[in-house]
């Protein structure tokens, strides 16, 4: 037998048993998986931010493919087209979810920053937490490192060159909460968000008494209540020396905003000046 | 001479106030007892504001199992009890005592105080003592004694292990103690013995100690139970489960307490305390603390009442120099930077060292060339620069796989790395998160 | 107090040492080698070594100046100690212009293009060197003829040998060769041929032993490779010491296997990696096409070396008694 043929024998000899194994294989441990789940992955994000409550992007198509509603659940990382078309390949109605976006409740840029000594060790917020007051007197404040930003799988946070504190895109921010976990002074925190309507926070998480957070910052909260006064619709609070929005009762009139005497309050609407900030 | 096995380091011991005797340091004016001194629970207010008090006397209770109580120095009145700031700044509970004036304090108490002999005393009797004494670990992890010393059922103690080691550079207060008062320690040591039904105790000392070793060696010539170890000198050699190591040879389980090996170990310090409490009736209100650095003027120890202002503390030293850059708590391989030098000194402060400006400032951190030093001084027998790896990328649970929980902190790693990387800051954040999965 | 409090964490001290330090030191650490160099092939070997150095510093500050924009590198002599190293692998008498491709593959492929010091894999200096030879096998292997030589003088038929190593000629005519006639305290002070670095063996041993004095490399890698070099020598029926001498064996042993970058973390890793390295260039010594085998056995385990890492871990303290305590507390 000439060579050639020997090694087409051989050669034909193994690919016919591995595909036969692979047929066999194939069949034995075919696992049936709803293609619908594979659909509505297709439409998330793949982040897997845990925004909705859920492991991850497939855990969250799964739920959808199985429930018996969509009350409930919601990626808050697609819009409402989205969500629709979701419920349209999963064969439910889509329940109006809450949108909400992070807005960080501390006004430490570079332009009001006093530092009182030097860190010098890593860009983390949380070690830089866990071992001092951090730059500034104020123990409540952002401290500048951007844990929050490399947390967000939206890259919507981003803290500008030579500034200490992050802003917050809210064309790309969809509130999935992952800075909200990662900021170890708990300075973010999820709005209600409506388009039509301005938000409005106290941009200070300070809880000192007046006379110390006035020496400790010079655009921190001091609870000194003019605000509340001003408030039409019952939605600030005071605890601890420290004004509070509550978003849901908030309508954006702004009213609060320019009789603070500390220039605390915050909006998306109008962009403070620095000198408004001193 | 032994020492312990794998890893460690020899930073230049710098001990340049080691020859300097003890100073006692007068009652402060105002005295702020932080309520926050041990670990564990804060301690619980037993006085208000108006109270008058006298020194001695217990102002605040255990707050928890594992918490101790508070007695102040001083005899005076009860101004405020609010938040002030510790040495990192952070905002923690004191209780603020305005000392009268011209008091004496040891003599005011004096008669009321109920001496005991190590004899008539049950083991019972010292860990209720060593409790409401308040007495922590003075090494500087202020665990409360009362607990450690209380045996676990199922546990015995088999060798007690008394830390002289005193391996961080710059510090003496420990090497003074044992030179001046040597038999408190003693007498403490036989009373931890007592305390836990223990036969054997060590008292391991670091080489370049040899007054503190000879003193230590008179006071237990005739003490057959107690015996005196001599150490090589390295770093972290006090750290507990290097030391049982070294002067033992028995090795404490990873993740487990030195318990586990049959050991207890307690600082020198500490066991001068437990003697001065169940002997003398004295409760924990003063510790040595060593003021040190290279700038600085007059260079000290000082015994200091609990509640004195850190700044104080300084001026006594000849004041800061010009060129501070850095204050530290503690010794310059563990201690914490500090940023508020009006707190108070607390039980667990046992140095402030000042460093000037051009050794405060890290070195520009390089590439990692794999020289592999972090790797064999790691006295844990970690990996460092792939925890640290891991820890800049975010990968906690291979982290955790690689035994990241294991670091003691001690700090060789990102002291011998010659390319200046923050190693054992990447390592906080690895356990950090690790504790949050 | 106008200056601010620097706040870090612990610890608040450093040693001395640094990486430039550890690298300059090697530097130092090469130069008797240099030295016995240039007296064994005059003023040419100078030049190589010029040539080397000056590509791999210009390609590196090239290289990071216009491609990578990062900082000045060169201050940390790594470049430098890569320089000298392809050119103590080089023949004195290769044309100028195959050293600067060496050089500039050293350096742009072997270090930089993995991202610089401390992300190559391989050897960078061992990269250009291999590349030349399989680029210009026959300029590589051209050797000096006027040198002199411990082997052989007295055999009629040495000047046929004239300008060939000593590896070549156990290679190719080993029936020829008398080992008994090698006088090695003759090789040991540079009279043998080969490349620029690797013909003084006292110099580089005298280069190893302030390095193991400066404690900048531990004895694990060098000692297991000479002894498992040595051991494979014998079995295969060599002459140990002549293949420790010959060649660029104490080279390698000495300043390339033990690159801190490219070699394994742990002690037992690196007595692994030591060993293998002898017992991979002994057999391509006997059994394999070329007559030397260290740049390739170095550079086979370069490639194991992150593997050797996974597999040889420092043990954690008080493991193995955890594992003892847990094995009680189940009982």
């Amino acid at each position: 037998m000439p060579p050639i043929l020997t090694s087409l024998i051989v050669l034909g000899v193994i690919g016919l048993i591995a595909g036969v194994l692979l047929y066999v294989a194939a069949k034995k441990f075919h696992v049936y998986e709803d293609p619908r789940i594979g659909e509505v992955e297709e439409l998330l994000p793949g982040a897997n931010c845990g925004g909705c409550g859920l492991t991850g992007c497939h855990a969250f198509a799964v739920q959808a493919a199985t429930a018996d509603t969509l009350e409930g659940l919601s990626c808050t990382g697609v819009d409402e087209a989205g969500m629709n078309r979701i419920a349209e390949i999963v064969g439910l109605k889509a329940a109006p979810a809450r949108k909400r976006k992070a807005i960080i409740k501390c006004s430490l840029s570079c332009e009001v920053r006093d530092p009182r000594n030097v860190y010098d060790g890593i860009r983390s917020c949380a070690v830089e937490a866990s071992l001092y007051q951090g730059e500034s007197d104020c123990v409540y404040g952002c401290l500048g490192c951007g844990d929050c930003v490399r947390a967000c799988p939206f890259d919507a946070m981003s803290i500008k060159p030579g500034d200490s504190l992050p802003t917050v895109d809210l064309s790309k921010c969809v509130g999935c909460g992952k800075c909200v976990a990662a900021c170890p002074r708990h300075l973010v925190e999820l709005y209600d968000y409506d388009p039509a309507r301005p938000m409005v926070w106290v941009a200070c998480s300070n809880r000192d008494r007046g006379p110390v957070a006035m020496k400790e910052c010079t655009v921190a909260c001091i609870g000194c209540g003019i605000c509340k006064k001003k408030c039409t619709h019952d939605a600030i609070t005071i605890t601890s020396f420290l004004a509070h929005i509550d978003s849901s009762k908030c309508v954006g009139c702004g009213e609060c905003i320019d009789p603070c005497p500390r220039h605390s309050i915050a909006t998306n609407q109008r962009k403070r000046t620095p000198a408004e900030s001193n | 001479m032994k020492t312990f096995h794998k890893g460690g380091i020899h930073p230049n011991p710098d001990k340049i106030t080691a020859d300097i005797p003890t100073m006692p340091v007068a009652a402060p004016s105002v005295c702020r007892l932080m309520l926050s001194q041990a670990i564990g629970a804060p301690a619980k207010p037993l006085v208000k504001p108006g109270d008058s008090v006298t020194a001695g006397q217990m102002v605040a209770e255990a707050g928890g199992f594992v918490s101790a109580p508070v007695h102040t120095p001083v005899s005076g009145t009860v101004k405020k009890i609010e938040a002030i700031r510790n040495p990192q700044g952070m905002w923690q509970d004191a209780i603020i005592i305005e000392t009268a004036t011209g008091e004496q304090p040891e003599a005011q108490s004096e008669e009321k105080r109920q001496h005991r002999t190590i004899e008539e005393v049950t083991p019972k009797e010292i860990i209720d003592i060593v409790g409401r004494a308040g007495i922590v670990g003075l090494g500087g992890a202020t665990f409360p004694t009362r607990v450690k010393l209380s045996v676990p059922a199922g546990k015995k103690a088999e060798v007690i292990v008394i830390n002289g080691a005193e391996c961080e550079p710059y510090l003496t207060c420990d090497d003074r103690l044992m030179q001046e008062n040597p038999d408190a320690i003693v007498n403490g040591t036989l009373l931890i013995m007592k305390a836990t039904d223990c036969p054997r105790a060590i008292i391991g000392i670091e080489e370049n100690k040899p007054l503190a070793i000879e003193a230590m060696r008179h006071a237990v010539r005739d003490i057959p139970s107690i015996t005196v170890e001599v150490l090589v000198k390295k770093y972290p050699q006090g750290s507990e489960k290097q030391l049982i190591e070294a002067t033992t040879g028995r090795v404490v389980p990873a993740g487990g307490l030195p318990i586990d090996a049959g050991a207890i170990v307690d600082n020198v310090a500490t066991a001068a305390a437990i003697s001065d409490a169940v002997l003398l009736d004295l409760p924990l209100t003063s510790r040595i603390v060593t003021v040190t650095g290279p700038t600085l003027k007059k260079p000290g120890n000082f015994l200091v009442p609990l509640g004195t202002p850190i700044s104080a503390l300084i001026e006594l030293a000849g004041g800061l120099p010009e060129d501070t850059g850095k204050v530290i708590g503690g010794g310059p391989m563990m201690g914490r930077a500090m940023c508020d030098l009006e707190a108070p000194t607390t039980k667990g402060l046992s140095g402030v060292l000042i460093l000037p400006h051009d050794m405060s400032i890290r070195a520009q951190a390089g590439p990692c060339i794999r020289c592999a030093r972090c790797v064999s001084v790691c006295p844990m027998g970690l990996e460092p620069y792939l925890l640290m790896t891991l820890g800049e990328l975010g990968r906690w649970e291979e982290a955790k796989a690689r035994g990241a929980a294991n670091c003691l902190e001690c700090g060789c790693c990102s002291y011998t790395c010659p390319a200046s990387r923050p190693l054992l800051d990447y390592i906080r954040l690895d356990k950090m998160e690790i504790r949050k999965l | 107090m106008d200056n601010k409090l620097i706040v870090s964490l612990s610890p608040h001290i450093h040693t001395a040492d640094t990486t430039a330090r550890a690298m300059w030191h090697v530097v130092i650490a090469l130069i008797p080698a240099f030295i016995m160099a240039v007296v064994t092939f005059g003023l040419p070997a100078l030049w190589v070594t010029l040539i080397s150095l000056a590509t791999c510093l210009l390609t590196e500050w090239f290289i990071n100046r216009f491609m990578l924009h990062r900082p000045f590198t060169l201050s940390n002599g790594s470049a430098f100690i890569t320089g000298l190293l392809l050119a103590f692998n080089l023949p004195s008498i290769l044309p100028w212009w195959m050293v600067i491709i060496g050089g500039i593959v050293a350096i742009g492929i072997g270090k930089m293009s993995f991202g610089g010091l401390g992300c190559n894999i391989w050897n960078p200096a061992l990269v250009g060197r291999v590349f030349l030879l399989l680029s210009f096998p026959a300029a590589m292997t051209t050797w000096p003829v006027d040198v002199p030589t411990a082997f052989g003088a007295a055999d009629a038929s040495a000047d046929a040998w004239s300008g060939a190593t000593m590896l070549h000629q156990l290679k190719w005519a080993g029936h020829t060769v008398d080992v008994s006639e090698v006088n090695f305290l003759d090789m040991a002070v540079g009279h043998m041929n080969g490349s620029l670095g690797e013909v003084g063996g006292i110099a580089i041993l005298i280069g190893l032993a302030y390095l193991l004095m400066m404690r900048i490399v531990t004895w694990h890698i060098p000692v297991s490779m000479l002894a498992s070099a040595a051991l494979f020598s014998w079995i295969f029926g060599g002459n140990p010491l002549l293949d420790i001498f010959a060649g660029g064996m104490l080279l390698g042993a000495a300043f390339m296997a033990t690159d801190y970058v490219t070699s394994p973390m742990t002690p037992k890793g690196q007595l692994i990696y030591g060993a293998m390295i002898g017992l991979i260039t002994m057999i391509i010594r006997r059994f394999g096409a070329y007559p030397e085998g260290v740049s390739f056995a170095i550079l086979l385990m370069n490639s194991f070396t992150p593997l050797i890492n996974i597999y040889c871990r420092p043990a954690i303290f008080g493991a193995r008694e955890r594992k003892a305590m847990e094995r009680r507390v189940a009982q």
